[in-house]
């Protein structure tokens, strides 16, 4: 804890910085209650081997997926899984979205993977960079938009 | 060219997600430059700058800018179902420079967003991008109050590469933006051929 009395809070929007850095930091600026590698069981690396989710890696759910209800599932997992049923989402989004560390959802993705819940799309090689047809698409939505 | 996707079975057409990096000094407007084209709210890890950190970044020339990117922001444009751009905004600082290649993989390119107050500031994201063949375009950031260069000064200022594209921009404005990524793809197109074209001959 950071805090020793309770003034009135202060956060960026009003203060731009905190009067007495150290003393005023509350709720989510104050940082996690949950040290972020607790929910992974202390695991930094996915389960799944050989495998790097790369940040915009797609994260597809699998509808007919088994296990969804999977009491070794925690709320994270549970939480990636509702991120990803509107739409597909990138890793980055997911972490951003569930507000947790990406190397956190690397390894709660993998377990995921290794359940069959969702799929996880490899990220292009260098090497195989999308053809002209593609760019040429991508230029002209940018110009679309 | 589709991504491999080993587990999808056959017939769904794979999402395709290009990534382009945004990269400059501290301050120049990276996450504005996100902001100002994304169809998402910037996504980011924003850490207060500490008053130990306020020593370690000169903000001389950048005004009332009490935060810095540590970690990362990110966009979305989304071309199509199926297709889609993310930008990426690159760590500011040197002592983030690990993140980077993270990043850079697979990038199909890069903006490196320059202020000419303090060019300098760009130097480290030019050689970087250099250095690993990821093409990129220098977009001079026009600040209110700085004196404009000619694309062809800053060029010369940065011993840039010939034909690497130079581009004068806003980066609060969509429209400005969007012009930025244009040229860069347009260039990432032209080295990816030029690239095929070595390779075959």
């Amino acid at each position: 804890m950071r805090r020793e009395q309770r003034p009135e809070p202060m956060t960026e929007h009003t203060t731009g910085f905190p009067s007495e850095p150290g003393s005023q930091w509350y709720d989510q600026e104050a940082g996690p209650l949950v040290r972020p590698y607790a929910v992974t069981g202390g695991r930094t690396r996915p389960a799944v081997t050989g495998v790097h989710f790369d940040l915009i890696a797609l994260v597809t759910l699998d509808p007919a997926a088994p296990g969804i209800d999977d009491p070794a599932l925690g709320p994270e997992h549970r939480t990636l899984i509702e991120l990803c049923r509107p739409e597909t989402q990138s890793v980055a989004e997911l972490a951003a979205d569930a507000d947790l560390p990406v190397g956190v959802v690397r390894v709660l993705l993998g377990d995921l993977v290794e359940r069959g819940c969702v799929t996880v799309s490899r990220p292009v090689p260098p090497a195989h960079l999308p053809d002209e047809r593609i760019l040429r698409e991508v230029i002209a939505g940018l110009r679309a938009l | 060219m589709a991504p491999e996707h080993p587990d999808t079975p056959g017939g769904e057409p794979t999402a395709l997600a290009l990534k382009i990096l945004v990269a400059g000094g501290f301050g120049v407007g990276k996450t504005t430059l996100v902001g100002a084209v994304s169809e998402i709210r910037p996504l980011r890890t924003e850490e207060m700058l500490s008053q130990a950190g306020e020593l370690v970044d000169d903000t001389g020339g950048v005004d009332q800018k009490s935060t810095t990117t540590v970690a990362m922001d990110f966009g979305r444009i989304t071309i199509r179902s199926g297709l889609s751009l993310y930008l990426f905004g690159t760590p500011g600082q040197d002592r983030f420079w690990f993140l980077w290649d993270e990043l850079a993989q697979g990038a199909l390119g890069a903006v490196v967003l320059a202020d000419t107050r303090r060019l300098e500031d760009c130097f480290p994201a030019v050689d970087y991008f250099e250095h690993r063949a990821i093409p990129f375009v220098v977009a001079v950031n026009c600040f209110a109050g700085a004196r404009r260069h000619a694309p062809q000064d800053v060029s010369r200022a940065l011993d840039l590469d010939a034909g690497t594209p130079v581009v004068l921009c806003d980066a609060r404005e969509r429209e400005s933006g969007k012009e930025v990524l244009i040229r860069l793809v347009e260039y990432a197109g032209r080295r990816h051929t030029a690239r095929l074209l070595d390779s075959v001959g």
